[in-house]
């Protein structure tokens, strides 16, 4: 199986839109080898930014780039985002400004960096503003369209990324206008998941078809604007789980709560998350075993899920 | 500039003075002091140096103007009305709801704002990034910041400062209303500034220290900072609520309702 990176993901990517796109411009904050930007850098150097260890700066600049008609990438790890909330606030969210976010190292994947270096709050942070779109991909392939269709996009756009390699995932079943994807059809439980939770939903997934236990497995792409039509096919199968580098609060879980309620939709949920509480050091193996993000703590979520209604 | 040219700009000053204090008296909100400081070099950018058109507020080839300290926002938008961007009667409309006149300056509201401004400290990053993009295509605008004195503490201010010297944006101005005061009290004594002409010296801009209420001096500064490749900063030394007395270097006029006596009294200072 070809296990690759979304950062690299990103790297090429960006490399393709600068040759097709003039108006495509960098911006990094001093981690350009780390998030791959310098593979922009290295051939359009003109239209590489690097405004140093300044967040602040990086994002507010990079929407007077945009004010001008150029499309920037403003780049750093997923924990920074924070940094700059009050600058993606006002100059580019409440300004709708046509700026390009990108996060690498999202989730746990700082690994041995530690709690410091863990963005596991971003998604949160992104949701609550108005008219940001917030993509979220679960492998390479899915990645590179994440980072094109930003480019496209009119508007504030998050992309979240990470750092490790992971398995390239099967064609999916179906994907939907949201750009949201069936990766595995399913009645019995509903799994949505994101980013490198895709494949341990997958993973789980065939697990349980081993118990005869059926799963309707959901990578969610689009996290904002969230696609109703997610809640409907997840509560269709009576019980649902959601999966994601993230802690409990703001992300996924919440997003689908929310759609649920909306649409007056009720059906047992339990998330595989993290439980309001921050990371530590270790691999990023090592992390998600701790913290069971990963296929054994979708099943036990199923589990749960499944007893609350009352099957087996 | 031929003393008649200094003459007009100063009718121009009063009438906006007016005319912003009216707006702010009748919504009963709004920033006096620090709208009135800036009216000078509000006046000049856009009655002598800025390349716009009125009429076509979103020209790409306009330069651009940048209030840092969005809660001069009435200020501006009497500015603005000078100059024939709203019609004069638009400016009661200020702190309404549904208004186009936000209490911070809106961009998507009003055409001829050329950034959202509010959350103070992001002006000058908002205006490099417009300075490098308009430079990388080889346009010739200029952009111009206005920033308050009190705002510089924030620290964004100086990564701006920094990355402005490292990328030679030299088609960037920033101009300092140095009137002294912040919300708190003497900005040397809520945190203090030191010395401004210094500081910006140091992080490599062409600097100039200025009188902020002489429309000539300003001037001379403006043409001597442009001069250099650097991004060039203008200290505009001013006062706070400038031209109505009982307002200035008064703290309390920071930000406070306006009685139909205050306003009567400022009106009647503000006089041809």
């Amino acid at each position: 199986m070809t296990e690759r990176s979304t950062r690299e993901a990103y790297g090429r990517e960006l490399l393709e839109l600068g040759r097709s796109n003039e108006a495509v411009v960098v911006l990094d904050s001093d981690l350009a080898r780390s998030t791959r930007t310098e593979l922009f850098a290295a051939e359009f150097p003109d239209r590489f930014y690097n405004a140093g260890i300044a967040e602040a700066n990086m994002v507010s600049m990079a929407a007077g780039l945009a004010a001008v008609g150029l499309i920037p990438f403003a780049t750093t790890y997923a924990v920074f985002v924070g940094r700059a909330f009050d600058q993606i606030r006002q100059s580019v969210a409440f300004a709708r400004a046509n700026v390009k976010l990108v996060a690498t190292h999202s989730g746990l994947a700082a690994a041995y960096d530690g709690g410091s270096h863990q963005g596991v709050e971003d998604l949160a942070l992104m949701r609550v503003l108005p008219g940001m779109t917030i993509l979220s991909p679960a492998d390479y392939a899915e990645a590179r369209r994440a980072v094109s269709s930003a480019a496209e996009i009119r508007g504030p756009v998050y992309v979240r990324l990470g750092k490790y390699e992971v398995p390239d995932l099967p064609a999916p079943s179906a994907t939907l206008p949201s750009g949201d994807r069936l990766m595995r059809d399913g009645e019995d439980v509903a799994v949505l998941a994101t980013g490198p939770l895709v494949g341990e939903a997958l993973l789980a997934a065939e697990l349980l078809a081993e118990e005869g236990v059926s799963a309707k497995v959901l990578d969610v792409v689009t996290l904002k604007p969230f696609d109703p039509g997610l809640a409907v096919a997840a509560a269709a199968c009576g019980a649902i789980v959601t999966a994601e580098e993230h802690n409990r609060t703001g992300g996924l879980y919440t997003a689908l709560l929310e759609a649920l309620a909306e649409l007056g939709l009720a059906a047992p949920t339990a998330p595989v998350c993290l439980r309001d509480e921050f990371g530590q050091s270790g691999s990023w193996r090592e992390l998600r075993d701790h913290y069971r993000l990963n296929a054994a703590g979708i099943l036990d979520a199923v589990r749960s899920v499944r007893a609350e209604v009352g099957v087996r | 500039m031929e003393p008649a040219e200094v003459e007009e700009l100063r009718a121009r000053a009063l009438r906006v003075r007016r005319a912003v204090l009216e707006a702010i008296h009748a919504v009963g909100s709004g920033h006096e002091g620090t709208s009135l400081s800036m009216i000078e070099i509000l006046v000049l950018l856009y009655f002598r140096r800025l390349r716009h058109d009125p009429a076509e507020p979103l020209d790409p080839g306009r330069d651009r103007l940048l209030l840092s300290k969005g809660h001069g926002a009435p200020g501006l938008y009497g500015v603005l009305a000078e100059a024939g961007y709203l019609p004069g009667e638009e400016l009661r409309s200020l702190r309404r709801l549904g208004s186009r006149l936000q209490g911070h300056p809106d961009a998507k509201a009003l055409p001829g704002l050329d950034a959202c401004t509010g959350s103070l400290g992001q002006g000058i990053s908002q205006g490099l990034g417009m300075a490098l993009g308009i430079a990388a295509r080889g346009g010739r605008q200029r952009v111009y910041v206005v920033v308050g004195d009190g705002e510089l503490q924030e620290g964004q201010n100086w990564e701006a400062a920094m990355a402005a010297a490292a990328f030679g944006a030299g088609n960037l101005t920033a101009i300092v209303d140095r009137n002294g005061l912040q919300s708190d009290g003497a900005t040397e004594d809520v945190l203090s500034l030191g010395d401004l002409g210094e500081k910006w010296r140091a992080f490599g801009w062409q600097t100039a220290v200025v009188d902020g209420h002489d429309f000539e001096e300003l001037e001379r500064a403006l043409d001597a900072v442009e001069r250099s490749e650097r991004p060039g900063a203008v200290i505009a030394e001013t006062i706070k609520g400038k031209g109505v007395g009982y307002m200035e270097n008064a703290v309390e006029w920071h930000h406070k309702p306006m009685s139909d006596e205050d306003l009567e009294l400022a009106l009647a200072e503000l006089r041809p």
